[in-house]
């Protein structure tokens, strides 16, 4: 066979980083063009293949943030530097940095949903994705599932960041409540000059959403991306369709005026 | 484009000459083998003679796993080494198969070929070496409704055949075939298709189904009454979707592979993802999700619907539900009518 999509290539392991008990940060070694927002399916040989976003790159390497919830995922956790990582892609449809550079950039993430933001969010502190203004609220179930903890600071040097967790907790001093409490508390001098990204478990974005659409801010400008059993990533298994819509392929990121006519 | 005609005997003869040639294919009687007791099964099957080719009645299940086998290895994994699955059958393949399969092909190849932008090479490959033999229809078969569906009409094939009580009518297009039929006497012949089936359906014409739809009664019976067995997938000519599945050897943790397997929208688990969540757990839901990729949004997609009308889902349902019908309950509830 002359191409094979099927095919993934070997990334090496250059470095890991335990989030929390079960979720941690791979970055491995490859040099790919790629857009924040896009996946790659991951795997390891005899063991399976997922879909897993990108939640950080550079020229000549990717970082990938797993949660270890079955067969592959846990086996990613057993990985050492220097093992390699089989992936392929990059796919899906990505966030639209020509729509958020030079924005009012918002952006929600609940959970495991700040994997795929976080690269916009560094784009926005390298100035490749340069805004006028970012602001960041992110969710978390308690202080010990917090992602990205160690980079809090750095993002607020950039713009707004709000950290919550859902109910109080001893040794925890910020805020908490759901995202949608913060969401609604939020001033925006001119809802329809915002971009607005929301991320996250689907509960999650629905009420985000509400929240969002409350403040005004049009459907246009609100972005939201999905997460869908997925097999192949080329538009074949058939998995992840939703209507007319492949998630692999015209997703996951949607802006919601197209998502919210989307029913599964 | 020529024509010819052969006495029974002279087309076997002709068949055990394209069976040197070519891998042949085509619908095959399996005696009780069938679904119930005493019952035969017809599928596609390799053929030896011509007397195996099976006429009278039409395969429950389709010729799509020809080019797409309900369990097919993509990679060997030797350690770390991925080796791309080598195809055991090189030969070029002959398929006997009626309008409404050649039609389903199509539809295959939108899917595989097209969607994404991507050719799925595993599909490819053995695409490129299939040859249809179009078996004409003199009647429709039972639950057929192809032309309401637009598919009664086939132009793709290579050969066309007209089977008779006492003679065989060819007509061949692909002149590669040419010299194969040669012998018979030259004839006049060009197949005919059917133009009306005993069942009709009335096929929505919406650029947007109206999301009311989506959640109206007509899916609840579907609730109870569907037991998510999937047959209507694994029958469907236009059934393309598919699982990926890694094993590992017993005796050696170190080999294994990696394999597709043929998924169905109607099976369990077909959305579940990490975190327990899924998405259409009542049957009816996706009974609707099944109709509507069928009749309606990969239309919007690509143009035309993906059902062919072949009627092998509600020849296969083991609760007698008749997606002919579903399509005419989506119709009339679109026009308002009671859906019930
Ligand atoms: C676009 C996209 C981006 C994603 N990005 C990320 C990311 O950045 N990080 C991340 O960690 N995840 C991400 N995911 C989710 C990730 O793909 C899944 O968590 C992954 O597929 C799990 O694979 P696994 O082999 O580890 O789990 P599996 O062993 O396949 O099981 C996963 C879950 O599926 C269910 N399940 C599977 N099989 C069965 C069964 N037989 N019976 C009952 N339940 C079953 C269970 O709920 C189980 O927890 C993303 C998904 C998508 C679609
Ligand atoms: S064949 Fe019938 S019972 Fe089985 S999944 Fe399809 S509709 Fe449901
Ligand atoms: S949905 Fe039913 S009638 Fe339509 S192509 Fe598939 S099996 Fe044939
Ligand atoms: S993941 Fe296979 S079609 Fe989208």
């Amino acid at each position: 066979m002359k191409e094979n999509p099927y095919r993934p290539f070997p990334a090496k392991i250059t470095g890991i980083k335990a989030e929390t008990d079960c979720e941690f940060t791979l970055t491995v070694a490859a040099s790919v063009a790629m857009t924040p927002g896009q996946f790659f399916q991951v795997s390891l040989p005899k063991i399976g293949e997922a879909p897993i976003s990108i939640s950080g790159f550079g020229p000549d390497w990717i970082q990938f943030t797993v949660r270890a919830v079955g067969r592959l995922t846990n086996a990613l956790q057993e990985l050492r530097t220097g093992e390699n990582l089989f992936i392929r892609g990059p796919y899906g449809t990505g966030f639209p940095l020509d729509t958020f550079r030079g924005s009012n950039l918002a952006i929600v993430a609940g959970g495991s949903g700040t994997a795929p933001v976080r690269p916009l969010i560094r784009g926005a502190l390298d100035g490749s994705l340069p805004v006028r203004s970012l602001r960041v609220i992110a969710g978390f179930k308690s202080k010990e599932s917090l992602l990205f903890a160690n980079e809090f600071d750095e993002w607020r040097t950039k713009g707004e960041v709000l950290v919550t967790i859902d109910k109080p907790q001893e040794g925890w001093d910020g805020p908490t409540g759901l995202v949608t409490e913060h969401i609604r508390a939020m001033k925006l001098d001119d809802p329809a000059d915002v971009q607005f990204v929301v991320v996250g478990p689907p509960v999650m974005m629905k009420f985000a959403v509400a929240e969002v659409l409350l403040l005004g801010v049009p459907e246009d400008n609100i972005w939201v991306s999905f997460e869908r059993l997925m097999s192949c990533g080329l538009g074949k298994c058939g998995h992840c369709k939703i209507d007319s819509a492949y998630i692999c392929l015209d997703g996951p990121v949607f802006r919601f005026s197209r998502a919210a006519g989307l029913i599964d | 484009m020529s024509s010819f005609s052969f006495s029974l005997e002279e087309f076997s003869r002709v068949f055990d000459a394209l069976g040197e040639l070519y891998a042949l294919s085509g619908p095959k009687r399996f005696p009780g083998k069938g679904r119930f007791s005493g019952t035969d099964l017809v599928k596609y099957a390799p053929l030896v003679s011509f007397d195996e080719l099976e006429l009278d009645e039409k395969s429950s299940m389709s010729p799509k796993s020809l080019v797409f086998p309900p369990d097919e290895t993509t990679f060997y994994f030797n350690g770390d080494e991925f080796t791309e699955a080598p195809l055991e059958d090189e030969r070029e393949t002959v398929v006997f198969l009626r309008p409404c399969d050649i039609n389903g092909f199509r539809r295959l190849d939108a899917i595989f070929l097209e969607n994404g932008g991507t050719k799925d090479p595993y599909y490819l490959r053995r695409r490129e070496k299939l040859h249809f033999f179009m078996i004409e229809c003199a009647t429709s078969f039972e639950n057929c409704f192809c032309v309401s569906m637009g598919s009664n009409v086939a132009g793709e094939y290579a050969v066309a055949l007209r089977f008779g009580q006492d003679s065989v009518l060819v007509q061949v297009k692909d002149e590669r075939f040419a010299g194969l039929f040669a012998s018979g006497a030259p004839s006049e012949f060009t197949p005919e298709f059917v133009r009306e089936n005993a069942r009709t359906v009335e096929v929505p014409d919406v650029d947007e189904m109206p999301p009311e739809l989506f959640l109206h009664p007509l899916w609840d019976e579907y609730d109870a009454r569907c037991i998510a067995c999937g047959r209507c997938n694994t029958s469907c000519v236009t059934c393309t979707c598919f699982s990926t599945r890694d094993i590992f050897y017993a005796d050696s943790r170190r080999s294994g592979e990696r394999r597709r397997v043929w998924d169905g929208c109607h099976l369990d688990g077909f959305t579940d993802m990490a975190g327990g969540h899924s998405f259409r757990k009542k049957k009816g839901e996706r009974m609707r999700f099944k109709t509507f990729h069928k009749i309606y949004d990969f239309k919007k997609r690509f143009g035309y619907n993906m059902c062919v009308g072949c009627g092998r889902c509600d020849d296969v349902c083991p609760e007698y539900i008749s997606f002919a019908e579903c399509i005419n309950k989506v119709a009339a509830a679109l026009k308002g009518g009671d859906a019930k």
